[in-house]
């Protein structure tokens, strides 16, 4: 039990200062790294609290596909480095109390909340889910997300379809003056399209025109 | 301090929450950062989910986690491409800029 409180504080504290500094660092690609830095500690959280199977696939999605896509998008625009800071920009210094202060309050009411908050001791043996002993978290899983909830989860692939076609759909674009291959029209090219024999008289020429 | 309940899952997604919020508001320069800020207040809800299914020894938060995941990945992809056909066109993804709205 106390290994599991010092490693929960120091994860914790880790995802807690890399969320504080994707927000105020200076470098975009700085706040990428804090960004992934952040999903890591927080995988190792789920991953220490049992649910090994989400903490394994927030490591893939997000560190492997969601930051490297915000990497690739950061390197690519060209704007990682920021003229200015955020809190030394024009016009920016009237936002500033009032997000702190939106976010003092949200975080207040959430703690308020959390604080207040109970249930029945024997709220967790009405629940219908509960999982089987014995099996691991990724068997007991797969066993509720094929069953109950198969039509949510194909639902779920037709959003990732949607956003596929949409994302290539946004940034696809014709280049106008680019050189490509016609392949039905280099095949049926024929002999007599591009070659011509002429006759060249002795002492003559040829008319090129003619 | 010693004995880790789920309040203590519950106060770290909420602080998660409250920086992600923040960091919308506070951000003026690069849009990324904003998207990046979406993505935490995304994993301030997971925290919470799962934490309440572990807690509760339900499965149901760890599917709707799934799925969570899933409309993140989604909402990233569709906000980049949007950001780099903006850029496109611009060749600027400054908050303050952006003025097109009027908002």
């Amino acid at each position: 039990m106390l290994a599991h409180s010092f490693f929960f504080y120091i994860f914790s504290f880790i995802a807690i200062f890399s969320a504080i500094m994707v927000t105020v660092s200076k470098n975009t690609v700085h706040s990428v790294f804090f960004l992934i830095l952040d999903f890591i500690s927080i995988s190792c959280l789920f991953i220490m609290i049992g649910a090994e199977f989400l903490g394994m696939i927030m490591l893939i999605v997000y560190v492997g596909a969601v930051a490297v896509l915000f990497l690739f998008v950061v390197m690519m625009l060209n704007v990682a480095q920021q003229k200015k800071q955020w809190f030394s920009s024009i016009g920016s210094s009237k936002h500033i109390p009032i997000g702190v202060l939106i976010s003092v309050i949200i975080f207040f009411e959430l703690i308020i909340v959390i604080g207040g908050w109970k249930f029945k001791p024997n709220v967790s043996s009405s629940l219908m889910l509960s999982p089987n002993i014995g099996i691991s978290n990724t068997h007991s899983i797969g066993n509720v997300l094929y069953t109950d909830y198969i039509h949510l989860f194909q639902l779920s692939g037709m959003i990732l379809l949607v956003a596929m076609i949409g994302a290539i759909v946004l940034t696809f674009r014709k280049r106008l003056g680019l050189k490509k291959q016609n392949y039905f029209s280099q095949i049926s090219r024929e002999r007599s399209d591009s070659v011509e024999l002429k006759d060249v008289p002795t002492n003559k020429g040829v008319d090129l025109d003619g | 301090m010693v004995d880790i309940g789920l309040g203590h899952y519950l106060t770290l997604g909420a602080i998660i929450f409250s920086i992600g919020i923040a960091g919308i508001f506070l951000n003026r320069k690069n849009i990324i950062v904003v998207l990046m800020s979406v993505e935490l207040i995304l994993l301030a809800v997971n925290i919470n989910l799962v934490s309440f299914s572990i807690f509760l020894n339900d499965l149901a938060g760890q599917v709707f986690t799934l799925f969570i995941l899933t409309v993140a990945a989604a909402e990233a992809a569709i906000g980049l491409a949007i950001i780099v056909v903006y850029y496109r066109n611009t060749s600027n993804i400054d908050v303050e800029e952006i003025q097109t709205l009027k908002g």
